[in-house]
């Protein structure tokens, strides 16, 4: 612990909330000391308020006298913390919580410099710093507060390293070298942004830019409870990846989403998109109560709207008002009355969907329509011609791929005010659609609110949390971290943005561009400070081992997903088609042993669909693939506004023996033995530069050319383990090829596919 | 008390051994083994909670799952007033308006107890004829009868028992112990689950996510053992790779990994350099482990299995190599106890294949001195209804929160009481009553910890393994 204090320390030199002589924030300094150890009793929550005093609310926290601006001496909150009697001392001993003594005399110099209140960050409307003509705001905005605390930001990074961030964070895929050494040639002033444009405009954007949001919207395969057995949503994803890819603005990527169905130009595409509200968890477990399913159904969708719109946690709110926000048990059921009318089933099976016709199939279909109007115009009728169109018609519609989506009904569900979220409770109020009344509001006059509005206003103007959340959660694919690094929680117990003004005028300009997405993307990656490079000093690793301050990049694994598909793409086994039903690699057999109703054998796919990228892995709530798990993949039973970034033995166990890996070393080894160069020390450096993008040091290559003789000679006396070797995977090694060469070159290929460098974004 | 910065500061610990140029050893930290515990149970521990506030008691837990909710009437709670009721209806005044799953709507009538019980132990205590082999060990067993909890339906009852929220994305109470603790074995997880399945009928599903560790770091998270194919997924090598050759790869990849760290400086390198040893060895240690072969006859006898069966027995003899060998939460699930019909058939199946095995359990600890130290835990997701069920085949009953029996054994509780009592007709809990969460805050406290102050920021809320609501230690059932 010693270790962990000194870096505390070391880090509050350089991120020092106040110094003596500097006037506190109440939102900096303040608000995360109240809202930690005293607002449980003396916040938002009514119900568990003691003495009547609310510590969120100035008002109230001057009439009690707990707080006397500008005497910290006659304030009963100072008096309170610092008594040594064990009755009187806040927080009280059963709290279990602790103030330090700094976290004391911060509070005191607080209320002796005036004991000011500010409304809480995220819920101020946003304020759009002014930025010099000329300047990347970005760059301006982080170098401002660099000079603050005296950090110069690092260097721009070499151009392989850039190369390789930019594909990796804007498709998920490597460079290959040929894109690396152009770009090193290029030596035009908008070499870079030109990059940037060509990648932006991939089709492979739209996959990239897919994982994050279908992790916060918890799109999955499956059901999730009990059975978790399948249901038809996979065209919702394709839908997510279309979305982002045609640059769809994100307001109307709202809309479509929540109200798709009820749009007034609603489309197959909008009411596709309305699929999200068919994400949440479902059962068919017998003895399930319709009632307790209504209920977690509901709870469910204000939870996903609060995580991936407003990123607050509402999840409280279901049993009583928020601890620590101003989100009310009221705010909580008036927003789950919004999806009141949407179509669902409290239990069992999901139907079907909608039938989801492709451009071509939409052709054939308008094809069929009018050839059986034909045939029903022909004199003389012949019925029997009628008959069979119609039938051939229906048979095509049947094949037709469908989906969830949202189907509004007439005659909605009651909701009520569950009193401590308890669904058998049946006193509480009848609930109607409601903004929650802590926000700014948005009119709408004559009739009850439905979800357009609730969209509508997610992305109004006056909304100050929606674009926030968004941009915060973007900063964090670009950099790392979020600005406030709790990406789930913008409430009084996330972080203040370290950075408030960046995070200010990045959801500012979201708005301003039109909710442009693509915009913003490029100018974060187009920014200085998206480019400089990721190593820092001793020193700088020292003072902010986080990078939190921005005075380099972050470096970090890539996510599961791409992990697979670099692996797949580097060895030429990549099938990069976009969209299409969900895909099963392998899998270890016997893996959904302990699913039933019905039990299941999982068959791996053959073909194409075994070779394709991770975002299409069949994502089974209950058992997700093992190779997705360990490496941080969410089950998407909870929407996850967040990954962690685990570096753990299961991912050595899977890179190293998933057959996957192995059939894609042994698909690379093929490629290297097709390489122009004979020589061995020739091989490794075609290998290296596939994988990494750059020549091996004289080091690696002479550990790697080891490796290759030692197995070499093995394999060349052992035929028959390379035979099983190549057993291993679909793949079959092309003719005219050296076993024992193939099989000794899987080594080498298997070692770079293994590295650290190979999966991590510097 | 803990919040995430602190915790990630803790895996930053590579961060500043990294200057060492070691292969991360330090960053090993909470996957090595700490200095043994000194035979008193010293108060450090390898996880994040260190010093222990409280003295443990307890090192470890194995849990026993009975899944699908076996009968406490059948099994535990002897009542011979529901056998006087059999056949009529059911008192309205203790069933009406209260949650029903599968007889809601259903004409409801007492069915009396399907065994006969017989008493075990020096204070007498009455068990079902099915268990003799547990009555032999009463005198080391804690029976409570007055368990409740909060779920009806199979899966959010596991959520339940498993994590205390049934809200999915919470840790599993084994990825609490392991992260507040640690785990005592380099070369195993801290956390393992096993699941047997009775030869009964279609058994419920399981979940993956009863053994996730949630919001907690993923080293934490539960690792199954399976008893046929790769032990642990992924553990075996690719067909063709002999151990030799794996080893020079692994080798080859920490060199390079070593090469290329000297250029960036990175502390993750240092990590992932670790977790390759670890991984390696693991390749070696588990199959050993779960080798049962090795064990003599005798050994194999008293649990009553046979090498590689797959069963609740050889499961619960794997717990014990784990138990040695410092896995710290290890976690055995038995499937089919879901009786909704068949109950007088198929129960006494399922009470055959755990009996002998869970006191052979028993037995070995205490022979090896292990049993005070390892804190057992026996019992289902939710008790059954003493209304029969007629409407799915030969009469069961259904799924009940208001009462279940459970048992503890070793670790600091006491052995030979039982503690609390459900009504006459084994309806509700009444006297001492309690939750899930007060079996999560005893358990906690026998292994040292304060359930109230282990906490982890998530969402904003100080998250527990106890929940919001109040819970208490059980102190009247330890030692």
């Amino acid at each position: 612990m010693r270790l962990t204090s000194m870096i505390l320390l070391l880090v509050g030199l350089v991120v020092s909330k106040a110094d003596a002589s500097e006037e506190l924030d109440f939102n900096r300094d303040i608000r995360p000391i109240l809202s930690d150890n005293c607002f449980y009793c003396h916040g938002p929550d009514k119900s568990q308020r003691k003495a009547g005093l609310r510590l969120d609310d100035h008002e109230s926290a001057i009439k009690t006298k707990a707080v006397v601006p500008g005497s910290a001496s006659k304030s009963i909150l100072i008096e309170r913390i610092n008594s040594t009697d064990q009755d009187v001392i806040m927080p009280p001993p059963e709290a279990k919580k602790k103030l330090s003594s700094a976290q004391k005399e911060t509070l005191k110099r607080w209320i002796d410099q005036g004991g000011r209140y500010k409304n809480h960050w995220a819920y101020e409307p946003l304020a759009k710093p002014s930025i010099p003509s000329g300047q990347n705001a970005i760059d301006y905005l982080v170098s401002k507060r660099l000079a603050k605390i005296g950090l110069s930001p690092s260097e721009e990074a070499d151009k392989r390293t850039l190369v390789r961030r930019l594909y990796f964070d804007l498709l998920g895929l490597p460079p290959t070298p040929e894109v690396v050494v152009d770009f090193e040639k290029d030596k035009s002033p908008n070499a870079y942004a030109n990059l940037v444009e060509k990648i932006l405009s991939s089709p492979h954007y739209g996959e990239r830019m897919a994982i994050a949001w279908l992790d916060v919207v918890r799109f999955a395969d499956t059901i999730g409870y009990h059975s978790d057995t399948s249901r038809n949503i996979w065209p919702y994803r394709d839908y997510v990846i279309n979305s982002f890819n045609q640059n769809k603005k994100f307001d109307r990527f709202t809309m479509e989403q929540i109200a798709g169905d009820l749009l007034p130009d609603a489309s197959q595409e909008t009411r596709v998109g309305s699929g999200f509200n068919r994400l949440l968890l479902s059962t068919e477990e017998g003895g399930a109560q319709p009632k307790d399913y209504e209920s977690r159904m509901l709870t469910d969708r204000v939870r996903a709207i609060g995580a991936a719109w407003l990123g607050q946690t509402t999840g409280c709110a279901q049993c009583h008002d928020h601890k620590f926000d101003p989100m009310t048990a009221r705010d909580f059921y008036s927003l789950g009355a919004f999806f009141s009318d949407i179509q669902e089933a409290a239990i069992g099976k999901r139907e079907e969907g909608m039938a989801v016709a492709d451009e071509m199939q939409k052709q054939r279909l308008a094809k069929m329509d009018a050839e059986l109007e034909q045939l029903r115009n022909k004199k003389p009728v012949v019925k029997e011609e009628i008959t069979a169109a119609e039938k051939s018609r229906k048979l095509f519609h049947d094949s037709l791929p469908r989906t969830l989506v949202s189907v509004s009904m007439e005659k909605k569900r009651v909701v009520r005010l569950l009193p401590r979220g308890n669904w058998q409770d049946e006193t509480g109020e009848i609930m109607k659609p409601a903004f929650p009344a802590f926000l700014p509001q948005m009119k709408v006059e004559g009739r009850e609110l439905n979800r357009l509005d609730l969209a509508k206003w997610l992305v109004s103007r006056d909304n100050p949390l929606t674009a926030r959340t968004v941009m915060n959660r973007s900063w964090k694919q670009f950099f790392g971290v979020g600005l406030s690094k709790v990406l789930d929680d913008l409430g009084a117990q996330g972080e203040l943005p370290l950075n408030p003004e960046l995070l200010d005028w990045l959801a500012s300009e979201f708005i301003d561009s039109g909710w442009d997405m693509k915009h913003m993307v490029r100018t974060m990656v187009n920014s200085k400070t998206y480019r400089q490079d990721s190593r820092g000093s001793k020193e700088l690793l020292l003072k902010d081992p986080y990078n939190r301050e921005l005075s380099r990049q972050s470096r970090f694994r890539v996510d599961a997903e791409i992990v697979r598909d670099n692996a797949l793409a580097v060895s030429g086994l990549l099938v990069a088609k976009i969209g299409g039903p969900s895909v099963k690699p392998y899998q270890p057999d016997r893996y959904w042993e302990n699913l039933n109703f019905p039990t299941r054998e999982y068959v791996a796919d053959k073909g194409d669909s075994q070779y394709r990228r991770g975002l299409y892995v069949w994502w089974q709530r209950t058992f997700l693939h093992p190779s997705m798990l360990a490496f941080d993949a969410p089950s998407r039973e909870e929407c996850a506004a967040d990954r962690n970034r685990s570096n753990i033995p299961q991912q050595a166990l899977v890179l190293l023996n998933d057959p996957t890996y192995v059939e894609a070393a042994k698909a690379f080894a093929c490629k290297i033995l097709k390489s122009p160069g004979s020589a061995t020390s020739d091989r490794i450096a075609w290998a290296w530069q596939q994988v990494l993008q750059r020549n091996p040091t004289a080091d690696e290559l002479s550990t790697i050319q080891i490796l290759v003789e030692k197995r070499l000679h093995e394999y060349r006396n052992d035929e028959k383990s390379a035979q099983q070797l190549f057993n291993v995977g679909l793949f079959v090694i092309p003719d005219g090829l050296d076993k024992a060469e193939v099989a000794a070159w899987t080594h080498v290929a298997r070692v770079l596919l293994n590295l650290h460098e190979t999966i991590t974004r510097y | 008390m803990r919040n995430t910065t602190g915790v990630k500061l803790m895996q930053r610990r590579s961060f500043l051994a990294n200057g060492s140029r070691g292969i991360g050893s330090v960053a090993l930290a909470s996957l090595l083994p700490s200095p043994a515990f000194p035979a008193g149970l010293s108060p450090n521990s390898t996880g994040v909670v260190s010093p222990l506030p409280l003295r443990p008691k307890a090192k470890r837990v194995i849990w026993l799952t009975m899944a699908g909710g076996p009968s406490h009437l059948e099994t535990f709670d002897h009542k011979p007033k529901l056998a006087e009721m059999h056949g009529k209806p059911m008192p309205q005044s203790m069933t009406k308006g209260q949650q029903l799953a599968q007889l809601q709507g259903q004409k409801l009538v007492c069915q009396g107890p399907q065994f006969a019980f017989q008493k075990f132990g020096r204070n007498q205590t009455e068990i079902s004829v099915l268990f003799p082999h547990i009555g032999s060990v009463m005198d080391d067993i804690c029976l409570v009868r007055s368990m409740t909890t909060d779920a009806i339906n199979h899966d959010p009852a596991h959520m339940f028992m498993n994590t205390g929220s049934q809200i999915a994305g919470r840790p599993s109470m084994g990825s609490w112990v392991t992260y507040g603790l640690g785990s005592e074995s380099s070369d195993l997880p801290g956390f393992v689950v096993l699941v047997s399945t009775g030869r009964g009928r279609s058994p419920q599903p399981i979940a993956a996510r009863q053994w996730s560790s949630g919001f907690l770091p993923s080293k934490h998270q539960g690792v199954q053992l399976r008893s046929k194919g790769d032990p642990v997924l992924y553990l075996g090598n690719p067909a063709g790779i002999s151990r030799e050759a794996q080893s020079a790869d692994v080798q080859a990849i920490n060199s390079l990994n070593r090469k290329f760290d000297s250029v960036v400086d990175d502390p993750e390198i240092a990590t992932r350099i670790s977790q390759y040893e670890m991984a390696f060895q693991m390749q070696g240690s588990v199959p050993d482990l779960m080798d049962i072969s090795k064990e003599n006859s005798r050994m194999l006898q008293m649990y009553g299995c046979n090498p590689g069966d797959g069963s609740f027995a050889s499961n619960c003899l794997l717990a014990r190599r784990l138990a040695e060998r410092g896995s710290r939460f290890i976690q055995l699930y038995h499937r089919d106890w879901d009786h909704h019909s068949l109950l007088k058939e198929e129960l006494p199946l399922r009470a055959k294949e755990v009996d002998q095995a869970c006191a052979a359990l028993i037995r070995d600890l205490k022979q090896r001195g292990m049993l005070e130290e390892t804190l057992i835990v026996w019992t289902g997701e939710f008790g059954r209804t003493p209304m029969a069920q007629g409407n799915k085949g030969p009469v069961g009953r259904d799924h009940h929160n208001k009462a279940m029996s459970m048992w503890m054994a070793g670790g600091g509780v006491r052995g030979g009481m039982v503690f609390g009592a459900t009504d006459d007709l084994g309806y509700a809990a009444e006297k001492d009553v309690i939750t899930v969460h007060d079996i999560h805050a005893t358990m906690l406290h026998l292994l040292g910890i304060d359930h109230e102050s282990f906490t982890f920021k998530f969402q904003g809320l100080d998250a527990k393994l106890t929940g919001v609501e109040p819970s208490r230690v059980v102190k009247e059932v330890l030692l």
